[in-house]
């Protein structure tokens, strides 16, 4: 039994070919680059009052970047072909970027997350015994250097990299949105809008993100929440939702208004088959809320206790999470369940619960990225410390 | 490979006469139920070769002498002539193990209302099984089927966008899936404005029309082609000299499919009407 249509569908077209999984992948890149952009607004732009977050957004950036690729996998009728990616690439097509692309954007992150956290490593290295001092040794790769000097230079090229880091964060998700906005034949994808839709909100995502972990790992670790921090991440998150927002409603505007074939088709779409996912939730609840949240953050800074401000932005970011999430969904899905004849749509699509491409192989993959933040942060704290690190100078 | 294509010619000849007579007897059978089906594949079974050569799925093999720089296929879909009996859509079926719930060809059947505001289209199982009289809600002015292929497209998005270059077009102008290569991503199945493309549930690779290329370089036609009792599909090569498949296309008033998409495709409509996209 094949799903219901209204209208009229090609035969074909009544199967979402690209699942919960190619939802989520954009999803995790996102917070990929976003996380990172955040990182170098420390390292690069210098902003003082972020540095509490420097390294962590650098290393939840790393966390979401090695499940990166899995939701793919995943989606993949071959799976065990799919370094042929890179080996065989037809570089007339945009997927055939992601393995070059990704490779890249691993090394550069890795090598920028050792040269952040080389002193500490080394210290480390000193004080332990055993096992752990072992692994320290390890992960010191056998540089114990750490002289004003060396240290100097290590900053250097943490400033290189970060500033290499951020065009690439941005062609990381650029591509990812461009690889939807480059097919002509579907009528919601195809705008030259969509890459830097994809972008923004990416950014946005990984704000967020930094701002949720942020304010966990500092509960959990019983170390104070800086207010100038989560402030200037409330100020930057404000700023690139309402960019953000504006764009993804300037599509629909031009749409509507161009009223080209495409709007016969999108226009019901978003009336009666994403009215809940579109409007209710990436609109309503995921864009307007948050960002009234925010204005109130940044406008009315005087009126607001430390803990209120936290909470407020605490509450807002996780439902930027939510937005971000909704508009994946929506351009993802919400591309597939109207046929290319511009005439029919399938009913909803439901992702299965169990299964490859399921919702509970969805959720792993998103607890995964924190799981592995757990455990990094049993080796390199990722809590910032204040005192600690006046210590350090 | 001279040899096979004047051999091949005076047959396809007599196919088409015979299509044509007999499609005459079809179309006033297919009116008073599904005869006209079991006819048309009566005579697919008779005319073909027996389905499965080369195999399963698209991996198919070429024989030696088959130099695909020497042909360029066209596909010519006459819309005027199409009485919707699905002979071709069953016997594309056969030929090609399609799996149930998936095209490679399918027909569509459009109704269009005298005021010129409704337009009733279907294609209940691509119309594998014909189709059954309708009751519209409004004054019929017109009715017609469409039968859809792979365009097999010159400028084909599919082939630009798949990322291991499984999907290629052969120098014969047909638009391939190499099922070795294919890495199952789905991509070529989004960016093919007609949908003529699924990922098949069992290869977990990209499928599509192949114009059934283990026939035709063997100098035969596509199985739809033979099947099709009434000529609607027709089958050339313009490298042939005076194909008259080709000669119909490039002198006749014919029409493509989204032509505003410049996909360039290769399967051309003669008497499409501006219903169908
Ligand atoms: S019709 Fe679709 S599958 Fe066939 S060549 Fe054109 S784009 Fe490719
Ligand atoms: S599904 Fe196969 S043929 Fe299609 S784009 Fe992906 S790898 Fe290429």
């Amino acid at each position: 039994m094949g799903p219901e249509v209204i209208g009229f569908s090609f035969p074909n077209d009544v199967h979402v070919t690209w699942s919960l999984m190619i939802v989520m992948y954009p999803y995790i890149t996102g917070l990929v680059a976003g996380a990172f952009v955040v990182s170098s607004l420390y390292h690069v732009f210098n902003r003082q009052e972020l540095k509490p977050i420097g390294r962590l957004s650098l290393v939840a950036s790393f966390a979401f970047l090695l499940f990166a690729p899995l939701p793919l996998l995943f989606h993949l009728g071959h799976p065990e072909r799919a370094l042929n990616i890179m080996v065989t690439p037809n570089f007339s097509s945009a997927m055939a970027a992601f393995g070059f692309i990704y490779g890249f954007y691993f090394l550069l992150v890795l090598g920028e997350i050792w040269l952040v956290y080389r002193k500490d490593i080394i210290d480390r290295a000193r004080a332990a015994r055993g096992f752990r001092r072992r692994l320290y040794k390890i992960l010191a790769l056998g540089v114990y250097d750490d002289s004003p000097e060396a240290l100097r230079i290590d900053k250097r090229i943490v400033i290189i990299l970060a500033a290499i880091g951020i065009p690439a964060a941005c062609i990381l998700h650029g591509y990812v949105g461009f690889m939807f906005g480059s097919v002509k034949a579907n009528a919601l994808w195809s705008t030259p809008l969509m890459p830097v839709i994809f972008l923004f909100s990416a950014i946005t995502s990984g704000i967020a993100m930094v701002l949720v972990i942020y304010a966990t790992v500092q509960r959990f670790a019983a170390k104070p929440i800086s207010g100038e921090c989560i402030q200037s991440l409330c100020r930057y998150l404000w700023l690139f939702a309402i960019v953000t927002v504006t764009l993804e409603l300037l599509e629909v505007l031009s749409l509507s208004y161009e009223r080209n074939e495409e709007w016969l088709v999108v226009s019901i779409l978003y009336r009666d088959h994403l009215a809940f996912s579109f409007i209710g939730l990436q609109m309503v609840f995921g864009s307007l809320i948050p960002i009234i949240l925010l204005g109130i953050v940044v406008l009315m800074r005087k009126y607001l206790t430390d803990p209120l401000r936290n909470m407020i932005a605490f509450v807002a970011a996780s439902i930027l999470l939510i937005q971000v999430m909704a508009m994946r969904w929506n351009v993802v899905i919400g591309g597939q369940i109207f046929s290319k004849s511009f005439r029919g749509f399938r009913e909803a699509y439901r992702p299965e619960l169990f299964g490859r491409e399921g919702v509970v192989v969805a959720v792993l993959i998103m607890v995964a990225p924190f799981v592995v933040l757990a455990l990094i942060n049993r080796v390199l704290p990722l809590a910032y410390d204040e005192k600690r690190e006046a210590a350090r100078g | 490979m001279k040899e096979s294509q004047t051999t091949s010619l005076p047959r396809r000849e007599f196919m088409r006469k015979a299509a044509e007579t007999l499609g005459g007897i079809a179309v006033v059978v297919c009116a008073s139920g599904g005869l006209g089906t079991l006819l048309a594949d009566q005579q697919h079974k008779k005319g073909a070769p027996k389905p499965g050569v080369g195999g399963k799925g698209q991996q198919v093999g070429v024989p030696h002498e088959y130099d695909p720089t020497h042909h360029r296929y066209v596909y010519l879909i006459d819309v005027t002539k199409c009485i919707g009996c699905g002979a071709c859509v069953r016997a594309c079926g056969k030929e090609n193990d399609v799996p149930e719930g998936f095209f490679r060809t399918w027909i569509e059947r459009y109704i269009v209302s005298t005021d010129g505001e409704h337009v009733d289209i279907d294609s209940p199982n691509g119309g594998k099984d014909g189709f059954q009289p309708k009751v519209t809600g409004f004054e019929v002015a017109k009715a017609f089927f469409v039968p859809k292929i792979c365009n097999h497209c010159t400028q084909t998005p599919c082939v630009q966008l798949c990322p291991v270059g499984a999907s290629y077009r052969s120098p014969d102008g047909v638009v391939l899936v190499d099922e070795t290569r294919c890495i199952g991503c789905g991509y070529c199945v989004q960016a093919c404005p007609f949908g003529s493309r699924f990922i098949h549930p069992k290869t977990h690779t990209a499928s599509k029309c192949t114009l059934c290329y283990h026939r035709i370089t063997r100098g035969l036609n596509p199985a739809c082609v033979d099947a099709c009792p009434t000529g609607t599909r027709q089958f050339g090569d313009r490298e042939r000299k005076g194909d008259p498949v080709w000669k119909q296309v490039v002198s006749g008033k014919v029409h493509v499919l989204k032509p505003e998409l410049l996909t360039e495709p290769n399967a051309y409509y003669l008497g499409l009407s501006y219903e169908v996209r």
